[in-house]
């Protein structure tokens, strides 16, 4: 399956990258580490390596290896304003638990 | 489920690990916070999307306190305990202020280092007052970001001295923030604008904020900017050009009898107009005074550009004094960067292209850039970047040194010099068997001890005792990162050490920093020629010390008493001399001392014979062949 994301979203990284003046899309990965076991990471792009998966949505390039696509499969990227705080949220289906944080979890 | 920002390559954070660090223009008037969110620096609104937060703290009786907005709105009812323009207090003594005090609508006492307030809920110093401020701006941060601050870049005036910036800090410190560091806030701008990654050049920062102007003119080189001068007027700003406007309505309508809410609604609508001039040529200004006069005019630019010139004028009048200071001419110049509301105004932004010959950078909101200087130099000192890893340095505002024999000033450490740094220099005893020396620190450009500026004095004990000049004592001074000066001193015969932590005392305000600045500059002739005296005076003294010496040795056994008594008549002719105080004394000194020398010439002939005859006696040849 592959990773989405929202209009709004899309609309946040192309202007996050115009202002960065470079890089090709946005990365997504999934690390091992947070009190539930897996957080995920969040960055910019400089290039595309062999190994990774390709996906485009909304005019985004989203890159991810293989590894943390099978933590991310049909996970769609929005972008949300929760009081004073904007940021990024993935809505991943994957996921059974999550910790009090919110910025760890299960699948 | 937390929200989550992007991050460079390879820098994403561990749950919980997250570096969160925002830049803060605490201004006079209207303070900011920015933070560096997804790789770009923007500045963190309040939950209106008011992004100016009014400097202003108001005290409760019940000991709460209001700050920002609401505090402002409480001010034309409740003055004496609303305090604005706190940041003009920072690190005074109430001496400091003179002028200041009595226009202020609150009062202020005196307190040993700083002013105080006196407020409904006690007496609060002008570091409880930012610290207010301070805490109410990470609050917003914190529930912006969605996670506590690691640390802080906070901005001061380039002239502000070591007591205002410490003062900053304790604030700081006291609204339970870590500073990464202070940043000058020129520099600031000059870093929202990136002109920090050219590899050199000279910038010029023009500054118009609500009360206040200032000029700066840095320099680029080696990733460190360096303020090369300042200048500017602590009572010139956007609010001036309001007051002008008022004028000019309250002049179209001579009749009318105006209250004092008809003067703060003239300036409403001053304020109103000249924001509008902005973006049209002609704005309207129409309301209804309290007599029921009604107020229908019309302002085109060209009456508002005759009305303020004389105040832009003087803008450019500090320009050319500051690019003077600096020894520049406006040819030297790479770049202008525009900071503070009142840049907006058109004619300014003509007046400052004319007057440097290129277009000002614009394109970054004047009332932000600051703020957003600060953001990228703190998310790099959080260690959020790391690409390349530039830190820009502080420099030290005023030169150290210490004093030395006849109340001058050695300069050790020189004004502009980056921070950290630490210089040592070798100092040597005046008198034969001197067992200690007095070390005493002191800021400033002059060359006497009595222009400079105190800062501290300790004593180095159990030097042995030795001839004058032969003990050797090392004097370092170090500045850290934090501004913060220690000094050591150690004799290198002995190894015996001295040492001490000098905390800024409160108390040199900017105006003094540049009195002390022009001064040492227009005094340069007269302070050498003082060094000269007191050093011919030093002089003097180690030769009678000298004598005195010898003839307490020798005296009795190699001169008759009419030759002693010659001697001891040039010796008195010189110790008048010495006393007779005066930059004119210089030849006489020297011609003095001259005499003595001249007189003490056969004893001193004398004296080498018999020392030599003394040596000699009872050695055979063979000995002295060695």
């Amino acid at each position: 399956m592959s990773i989405t994301v929202t209009p709004a979203a899309a609309q946040r990284i192309r202007h996050f990258l115009t202002q960065r003046g470079k890089g090709v899309g946005l990365r997504l990965a999934v690390k091992t580490s947070g009190c539930s076991g897996l957080a995920y990471a969040l960055e910019f792009a400089d290039e595309t390596t062999q190994d990774d998966l390709q996906f485009e949505s909304e005019g985004v390039v989203i890159l991810t290896d293989q590894k943390s696509h099978e933590f991310l499969s049909g996970t769609e990227l929005d972008f949300v304003r929760e009081g004073l705080n904007e940021g990024f949220r993935f809505n991943n289906p994957n996921v059974k638990d999550q910790c009090g944080c919110g910025e760890s979890f299960r699948v | 489920m937390a929200l989550l920002q992007i991050s460079e390559p390879g820098l994403s954070t561990a749950p919980h690990e997250h570096r969160l660090a925002a830049g803060i223009d605490l201004g006079t008037t209207n303070s900011l916070i920015a933070s560096v969110v997804s790789g770009a620096a923007s500045v963190l609104s309040d939950t209106q999307n008011r992004r100016l937060f009014p400097s202003v703290v108001r005290f409760l009786e019940d000991g709460g306190t209001e700050t920002g907005h609401a505090a402002l709105s409480s001010q034309h009812h409740d003055a004496p305990n609303t305090i604005a323009s706190a940041k003009r207090l920072m690190g005074r003594t109430l001496n400091d202020l003179n002028g200041l005090a009595t226009s202020l609508p609150y009062q202020l006492i005196d307190a040993p280092g700083m002013v105080k307030i006196r407020t409904i809920a006690g007496d609060k110093s002008p570091v409880e007052i930012a610290a207010e401020i301070l805490t109410t701006l990470k609050n917003r941060a914190e529930a912006s970001l969605g996670g506590p601050l690691t640390g802080v870049v906070i901005t001061v005036p380039a002239y502000f001295d070591d007591a205002q910036r410490q003062a900053t800090r304790d604030a700081a410190r006291l609204a339970g923030l870590q500073v990464l560091r202070l940043l000058n806030e020129p520099t600031a701008a000059a870093i929202a604008y990136g002109l920090d990654q050219a590899i050199q050049g000279t910038y010029a920062i023009y500054d118009l904020g609500g009360g206040t102007f200032d000029i700066s003119i840095l320099r680029l080189s080696q990733g460190v900017f360096e303020v090369l001068s300042t200048h500017g007027d602590a009572a010139l700003g956007g609010d001036d050009f309001d007051r002008r406007i008022a004028d000019w309505i309250s002049q179209q309508c001579p009749s009318a009898n105006l209250s004092i809410s008809d003067r703060q609604q003239l300036l409403h609508h001053a304020k109103n107009a000249k924001e509008y001039l902005s973006d049209t040529d002609i704005a309207p200004i129409a309301f209804e005074l309290s007599d029921g006069t009604n107020i229908r005019l019309q302002l085109d630019r060209a009456t508002f550009w005759r009305i303020s010139n004389e105040l832009l004028n003087r803008t450019l009048k500090s320009t050319r004094q500051a690019l003077r200071d600096a020894k520049l001419t406006n040819q030297d110049i790479d770049g202008v960067v525009l900071v503070g509301g009142a840049t907006r105004m058109p004619h300014i932004r003509e007046a400052v292209a004319t007057f440097f010959g290129r277009p000002p950078l614009t394109n970054l909101d004047p009332d932000a850039v600051v703020a957003l200087g600060a953001a990228i130099q703190a998310n790099v000192l959080a260690g959020n970047r790391g690409d390349h890893d530039w830190l820009l340095l502080d420099v030290n505002p005023l030169s150290l040194g210490i004093e030395t024999m006849g109340g001058l000033v050695e300069k050790i450490i020189p004004r502009n010099s980056s921070l950290p740094i630490a210089m040592a220099q070798e100092f040597t005893t005046f008198r034969d068997g001197q067992t200690a020396m007095s070390i005493h620190i002191l800021q400033g450009e002059r060359e006497l001890v009595s222009d400079c500026r105190s800062l501290a004095r300790f004593t180095l004990h159990g030097i042995p005792a030795m001839n004058a000049g032969a003990a050797r004592i090392r004097v370092t001074l170090q500045i850290d990162t934090d501004g913060l000066l220690s000094v050591s001193a150690r004799e290198l015969t002995s190894g015996i050490e001295s040492a001490i932590t000098v905390k800024p005392s409160y108390g040199l305000d900017d105006a003094q920093i540049a009195r002390m600045l022009t001064e040492a500059q227009n005094k340069a002739g007269d302070d050498m020629r003082m060094r000269m005296l007191r050093e011919t005076q030093v002089d003097a003294r180690r030769l009678l010390d000298a004598t005195e010496a010898a003839l307490a040795q020798d005296g009795k056994t190699l001169l008759n008493p009419a030759e002693l008594n010659a001697i001891r008549q040039c010796m008195h002719h010189l110790v008048d001399v010495i006393e007779t105080e005066g930059v004119n004394q210089i030849e006489a000194l020297r011609q003095a001392s001259e005499t003595l020398n001249q007189a003490t010439q056969e004893f001193a002939a004398r004296r080498m014979n018999h020392a030599i005859q003394h040596a000699l006696t009872g050695k055979s040849l063979e000995h002295l062949a060695l």
